[in-house]
């Protein structure tokens, strides 16, 4: 008796000292760990409680060899079925309360929200700061500011996760669902998407960085207004290019050392240059490569599995940005 | 025999002549369609595949010999008394056959699905190979999509489900006291579509593009737009939910309608209570997830709408209907596995059961309960918002029936006299490793929790002590439990014994710290992770392997028992029900005479008490009178 209760204070102070959580980067994060130790002060007594009764009894009442005899013909006790039917109704139920008002909470809509609309496709995440006339393929916020984010996706469902901020929502065609937080821990921390999402899936991870106010005004300015033709003016169609292959994220299936992406969902493009002309007769190496981008399901390169590359480049890169990348992948990153 | 005559008769021969037929048949009707419409190309590989995937099964239960009564029957055949040719089994041979008596058909399960069990655990072992450190190592991402959506099918579809319906095939009819099941050919049905579904599932991997990597939920519109293994796995579904529904009905209308005299509701064991209540979920629900793998087969193949959003599909409807079989089939993997446990703890600490009544209710409790749940699979979906609180409350409630369980098991165990042999070792094993799935599900239940954990390795942990610490202990318990009536040979215990303590300690030490990992921020169903949880994971790989070799321990007892084993008596357990109280392995139509219930099936310690007694036949009528067979003192549960 004394043991088990020993046992279960001494349980879940273990649990409660444990480091259970990623780092807490925003504004009332703290009340979902909170709301976690309260479950974890809940769930290690009764836990302790029903190894104490199971071990106690094997020991206590276990059968002596040759034992042939029967236990106490005690079918059931009134009493102490209300009482457990009672108790944990009670606990449960005062833990959906709190779950509920915690729930309330973290979803309430903050007054000056910023919003930003993430875009989810396989393999990769894009991010557009409507307000500030930003599209960018990083996601970068400022400390202390309130934001919404939208979200939607080109084609299957993703999940838009960062644990340190702990939440979490599904990227579902068709509608835009919407996550509200507050950053408040300068940082960076990792975007994942949560929900299978097809071969590139372990792969879609991004970053997001949080950064004080001026920090990010002054990256709204270097990146807004159009931000990348804007910016691309001055640097040439390998700049063009470069900034294509991050924005559409074809990093995260393909090998290209220029743009230092390592993946292997599709095939390597450090020998796109020595192989597109011969992959297809009749085809030049321009023309395949555009074909394989805008029409992947046309050829698979064998080895490769089929209807794996996804189908919305065709109207998601413009016919420019097209040509810089078509010429930037067979450069194999240099500039001519 | 002569070989034409082979070929006619039901069997291999006939089976193995009707595949190709099947084949030809299904592929003529895609040629001669797409001929008729004018389509080109003519030979469309993956449309014939798709339909010889129906066809050939198809076939192959007619030609096994599913089918012929039937046929011989609808086409106006006079009825014929039953020779019993194809009842019971007198060699081995009679195993591989389409065999009437639920014996037989328990043990083809039992062997059928824990061949499926190996297969899927395999698969398993090779996850945690490639996960034992991060980056690409074994397999590729393709290969482990397809390892983690095949091996959760595998053991959901193929093993958990279906052995349940095993072990409840042999037991139940000898347990209330009936000659067998209420329609036996519909039961050898039921097992032949079985091994359909596996063999679908695993041919997915020789697919073109490879096994169906969608996960075991499968979402739409991903499962829509993959290769032609995500087909394999449509049709699968339908063979194994096929079977499922017609041996659901086929236990409920034995358990309402075949009970011994005397045996009134209120005097049934709890494993037939549990396998009532899983019945009732499986007829009620199973049909939603046929229709869910039927919409995605019809969107693959047909090209209907159902979740291309450009033009009115509505992919969020896929999860509710498949979660509104999905969460209750957790009961249904479940509910079994409580029965089994009700009847090993009892036995073991030759004890009543404590509080048998609120026992059986709060079963139906979970029945009612959990089809008001699904939705707390669908907290960060995107669906209404609205419906997560409700889902959230009445997902915390199913822990109050729940609770009762455990606690009257641990009531029974007080003052009982313990035996700690190898099944009541594995429900030990069982009611403490299921509180702790049940605390993590309750932490999952709770919303703000759940959006952080959701889709992570603190889920995979959760299933995991339900579905193995929960569900395929209680599987082990209930093979040991029976494994004396069923071959009628003893297991090893001290082999038992170290089974049950390898895989009860690696078992905690696999799936212990995806705890951890989970909350920390490692997504599930990823074959490659962040470096920073690179040290748990190679310890899980480690002990998943240990965990892994410990089932071989298991193998090798029953295999060697079964064949070298001491002989079993009728009762070695000295337990009350009436399957105790015939021979070892039971005689081929069970009874020889009609078992009279006199008393609960749990009357340890009280003086005098039998649950069944066997009467001269001509005193039995006499006697009981009052009590006709199905007799109900009870009126049936509230539903």
């Amino acid at each position: 008796m004394l043991l088990s209760v020993l046992a279960a204070i001494v349980g879940t102070a273990i649990v409660l000292l444990m480091d259970w959580f990623p780092v807490d980067a925003a504004r009332r994060v703290g009340q979902i760990d909170t709301l976690y130790d309260v479950l974890l002060i809940f769930s290690v007594p009764i836990f302790v409680l029903v190894m104490s009764v199971a071990i106690y009894s094997v020991i206590k009442f276990r059968a002596r060899p040759g034992d042939l005899g029967d236990g106490a013909p005690i079918h059931g006790n009134t009493r102490l079925e209300i009482f457990w039917v009672t108790i944990p109704f009670l606990i449960v139920s005062g833990l959906a309360v709190y779950g509920w008002i915690v729930l309330d909470d973290i979803e309430a809509k903050q007054p000056d929200q910023m919003v930003v609309k993430v875009t989810g496709q396989q393999f990769t995440w894009s991010f557009e700061y409507p307000k500030e006339r930003v599209k960018s393929s990083q996601l970068v916020l400022p400390k202390d500011k309130p934001v919404e984010f939208r979200l939607n996706t080109k084609d299957v469902i993703h999940s838009f996760w960062v644990p340190e901020f702990r939440l979490k929502s599904d990227v579902v065609p068709g509608m835009t669902t919407k996550v509200r937080l507050t950053p408040n821990r300068v940082g960076r921390w990792n975007v994942v998407c949560a929900e299978l999402c097809g071969l590139g899936h372990a792969t879609m991870r991004q970053v997001v960085q949080v950064m004080e106010p001026a920090a990010f005004r002054s990256w709204v300015k270097r990146h807004g207004a159009g931000g990348q033709q804007a910016a691309g003016g001055s640097n040439g169609p390998t700049a063009d290019g470069k900034r294509a292959f991050a924005a559409n994220g074809c990093g995260s299936c393909h090998t290209f050392k220029p743009a230092g992406s390592t993946a292997t969902v599709g095939p390597d493009l450090d020998q796109l240059k020595s192989v597109a002309a011969k992959r297809r007769p009749g085809k030049s190496a321009r023309a395949y490569v555009r074909e394989s981008i805008t029409d992947p399901r046309a050829f698979t390169v064998k080895g490769f599995p089929k209807n794996v590359m996804p189908t919305t480049f065709k109207k998601d890169i413009a016919p420019e940005q097209l040509d810089a990348l078509v010429q930037y992948l067979l450069a194999g990153g240099k500039s001519k | 025999m002569t070989l034409a005559a082979r070929f006619r008769a039901p069997g291999w021969y006939r089976a193995a002549l009707s595949l190709p037929i099947g084949f030809a048949l299904g592929m003529g009707i895609v040629v001669g369609v797409r001929a008729l419409y004018g389509y080109d190309p003519v030979l469309d590989w993956d449309a014939i595949v798709t339909v010889a995937m129906i066809a050939m099964p198809l076939a192959f239960l007619i030609g096994i010999g599913c089918f012929d009564y039937w046929f011989y029957w609808a086409s106006g055949g006079p009825t014929r008394p039953e020779d019993h040719s194809g009842h019971g089994a007198r060699s081995w041979r009679d195993y591989f056959r389409v065999n009437t008596d639920h014996k037989v058909i328990g043990i083809q399960y039992i062997v059928t699905t824990f061949f499926f069990f190996i297969a899927g655990g395999l698969m398993a072992m090779l996850m945690r190979a490639e996960l034992a450190q991060p980056g690409s190592q074994f397999v590729d991402a393709n290969t482990f999509n397809g390892l983690f959506s095949v091996h959760a099918s595998l053991m959901i579809f193929l093993f958990i489900i279906p052995v349940f319906a095993g072990i409840a095939n042999y037991v139940i009819p000898l347990m209330i006291g009936a000659p067998d099941m209420a329609f036996p050919r519909l039961n050898a049905l039921s097992f032949w579509m079985l091994p359909m579904a596996g063999i679908l599932m695993l041919a997915s991997f020789f697919a073109e593009g490879g096994a169906f990597a969608t996960g075991w939920t499968a979402y739409a519109p991903l499962s829509t737009e993959t290769p032609m293994g995500q087909t394999f796995f449509n049709v699968a579904v339908q063979f194994a939910g096929a079977s499922s529904i017609a041996t659901a009905l086929n236990f409920l209308v034995t358990i309402i309608t075949m009970r011994a005299p005397g045996m009134t509701f209120w005097r049934m064991p709890l494993l037939v209570w549990a396998n009532f209540t899983t019945s009732l979920l499986v007829v009620i629900a199973t049909p939603f997830i046929a229709g869910s793998q039927f919409f995605v087969l019809f969107d693959r193949a047909l090209g209907t709408h159902f979740f291309s959003t450009g033009t009115g599909g509505d992919v969020i409807m896929y999860q509710h209907v498949f979660w509104f079989y999905s969460h209750p089939a957790v009961y249904i993997m479940m509910l079994p596995g409580f029965g089994i446990i009700s009847e090993v703890v009892s036995t073991n600490a030759r004890k009543p059961i404590f509080g048998y009544r609120m026992m059986a209710f709060s079963l139906v409790a979970i029945v009612i309960l959990g089809f008001t749940v699904w939705a707390h699979h669908m907290f960060v979906s995107g669906m209404f918002s609205w419906l997560r609180v409700p889902m959230m409350i009445t997902t915390m409630l199913i822990a109050v029936p729940t609770g009762i369980k455990i606690f009257s098991w641990l009531a029974t165990l007080w003052r009982g006299v313990v035996h700690l042999r190898t099944p009541m070792l594995f429900a030990l094993g069982f009611i403490t490793m299921f509180t702790l799935g049940g605390i993590s599900g309750i932490m999952l239940a709770v919303i703000p929790v759940d959006i952080h954990v959701s889709d992570t390795y603190f889920v995979v942990a959760h299933i995991h002590y339900v579905l193995f610490g929960g569900s395929v202990f209680t599987i082990f318990a209930g093979i040991y439990h029976w494994f004396p009536k069923m071959t009628g040979r003893m297991y090893s215990e001290g082999l038992g014994k170290l089974h049950f303590w390898l895989s009860f300690v690696f078992f905690n030490l696999t799936f212990g710290p995806m705890h951890f990992v989970g909350i920390d921020g490692m997504p599930r169903r990823v074959s490659d992770y962040a470096d920073q949880f690179a040290t748990l994971n190679a310890f899980i790989s480690v002990s998943s392997f240990i965990f892994g070799l410990s089932f071989l321990i298991f193998l090798y007892n029953m295999i060697a028992s079964w064949r070298h084993g001491p002989r079993a008596e009728g009762n070695p357990w000295r337990a009350h029900s009436i399957e105790w109280q015939v021979s070892s392995p039971p005689p081929v139509f069970n009874f020889t005479e009609v078992p009279t219930v006199v008393g609960g099936p749990y009357e340890y310690g009280v003086p005098g008490a039998v649950h069944a007694v066997f009467k001269e036949k001509a005193a039995a009528g006499a006697s009981a009178q009052p009590a006709p067979a199905g007799g109900g003192g009870a009126p049936p549960p509230a539903e």
